[in-house]
């Protein structure tokens, strides 16, 4: 029973969806907006979720007194934080429990979630983003080594694509004529990009589309269970 | 003390060569300049195809970790889409984006008012409105193919959907003349070139991080399912290039085009090395088997 009421659901929601995108003509349209509502309603709810299920690992992590427990509780202390500060003075015109904070806004510049947010969050997110930078830089020393065929067309494509991408490359091939425009660094990385990149992407969409009919159906018919959790 | 070994002494090399490939640009600018390209002008061009007072739609969908990259094309677009007098609906897909949303209206007004001090003030509900985050992506898209208001109840200040004065005339997604979705990741462009453009036929255009927009290609064909696609830093450079004035994109371009050689050095090196400890492990196998 525990298993089987979710497959149900599961089954009668995309058979409906299905036949709703097929059939345009009432009761579809509106049992179809009605499990869209139902939607947005349970993924409002899995950020909820979301947010107890980080708590949770977090306070586990530092009663336990696991390795870097610090980090842990550094996440917990910044969670508490913005939340506190979100729910009391809210953020950039949206007003909290106690208004918009004219006194602290005054002191801050503005308010201490979106203080926090600019200033620390921000900065901390991009930085994370950038040190991917580094390690590409290592890589490409390390890796990226030319061995046969394959390799070899790929480090001249990454090449020009590469340069094609800065500032240089008008620089450095704006001295070809006219006539051979084609050879420009510019040019040639748009084509490389507009027609194999193209040209592989799309093999690589159809293939992923169809990989999803696939998937869906047996979800819908009952073959796929993972979902559902519980190992087997 | 142990002493490091060649491969993190080589590795550490490469890091101070990037942070001085990316620093020293930043302190003392090259000046060098951007070339735009079609994909960034076709979105550029739908922007400016359309008559003032045109209800559109931004979607920040991002967080700020691809700030860097994103924001930039966020505030060109802004700006370009109140030049025209468009009226500018922020909604976002990513918790985050309503904030995103925030500065890049503050900055983009700070900009043109310094620029002409005399224009007509830019008024919140009337002029743009931020609705904020939704979370669901295809399936909200689809819900605002129905009702906006039932979607968006509030925007951002708890003010009401009705009450908001520009969004009068925008009952669904269908009254949107067009979508710019300005995409990290899932949920993001995607679901607005299937949603928005496929079941609803509303001109969507994109903004991605460089690393993303090969895969958004193919959407850009003679159906018109996307129309135009910025791609990383340097199509918010040519989007300011086209817009006339030199952003945080166009000072970006000149770091990250000189990381971007020296990661081609370091590629080049790399090889270097590598043919030669191939040619002398060759040269040892002759000589060991005689």
């Amino acid at each position: 029973m525990k298993r089987n009421i979710p497959l149900i659901v599961a089954f009668v929601s995309g058979v409906i969806i299905l036949i709703a995108g097929f059939i345009p003509r009432d009761p579809f349209p509106r049992i179809e907006s009605t499990l869209i509502d139902w939607f947005m309603i349970i993924s409002s709810f899995a950020i909820l979720l979301g947010q107890a299920s980080l708590l949770r690992m977090n306070v586990t992590r530092v009663a336990e007194k696991a390795p870097n427990w610090q980090y842990h509780l550094a996440g917990l202390v910044s969670f508490g934080l913005m939340l506190v500060f979100g729910l009391l003075w809210g953020m950039e015109k949206t007003p909290g429990m106690l208004g918009q904070g004219q006194g602290i806004v005054e002191k801050l510049g503005m308010k201490p979630f979106d203080y926090l947010f600019e200033n620390a969050f921000i900065p901390l997110s991009s930085t994370m983003f950038s040190l991917l930078a580094f390690y590409i830089a290592s890589a490409a020393y390390r890796a990226f080594i030319i061995r046969n065929f394959e390799s070899n067309l790929l480090m001249i494509t990454a090449v020009i694509v590469m340069l094609g991408r800065t500032s240089f490359a008008p620089m450095l091939t704006g001295w070809i004529p006219e006539s051979l425009s084609w050879l420009r660094l510019p040019e040639l990385t748009n084509f490389i990009m507009q027609y194999p990149n193209t040209a592989a992407q799309r093999a690589i969409l159809i293939s992923a589309a169809l990989g999803i009919v696939g998937a869906s159906l047996r979800i819908i018919l009952g073959i796929e269970r993972s979902y559902l959790g519980g190992g087997k | 003390m142990k002493k490091p070994d060649k491969t993190v002494i080589e590795r550490r090399i490469v890091f101070l060569l990037l942070v001085l490939a990316v620093a020293l640009p930043i302190i003392l600018p090259l000046g060098l300049k951007t070339q735009s390209t079609p994909l960034t002008e076709q979105v550029y061009d739908l922007v400016n195809s359309l008559p003032a007072g045109a209800p559109v739609i931004i979607s920040f969908d991002y967080d700020p970790s691809t700030i860097t990259e994103l924001q930039p094309m966020a505030e060109a677009v802004i700006e370009h889409a109140w030049r025209k007098g468009h009226k500018v609906i922020a909604t976002a897909m990513w918790p985050q984006g309503p904030q995103v949303a925030e500065m890049a209206f503050n900055v983009v007004q700070a900009r043109m008012e310094e620029k002409d001090p005399n224009a007509r003030k830019l008024m919140y509900g009337v002029d743009y409105v931020n609705l904020g985050y939704k979370p669901g992506g295809m399936v909200t898209i689809q819900g605002m193919g129905r009702s906006m208001e039932a979607i968006f109840p509030t925007d951002i200040t708890g003010l009401k959907y009705n009450k908001i004065p520009m969004l009068s005339p925008v009952r669904t997604l269908k009254d949107i003349r067009y979508v710019i979705s300005l995409s990290a990741g899932d949920p993001g462009l995607r679901d607005w070139i299937m949603t928005a453009n496929g079941k609803f036929n509303i001109p969507v255009a994109g903004g991605t991080t460089a690393v993303s927009a090969p895969g958004f290609l193919p959407y850009v064909n003679d159906q018109k399912q996307l129309h135009g696609l910025m791609g990383g830093l340097k199509a918010a450079a040519e989007y300011e290039l086209l817009l006339g004035y030199e952003g945080t994109a166009s000072l970006g371009m000149n770091p990250q085009s000189v990381a971007h050689v020296l990661i081609l050095a370091l590629i080049l090196f790399g090889n270097i090395r590598a043919w030669k400890k191939r040619k002398a492990d060759k040269l040892a196998q002759e000589a060991k088997h005689g």
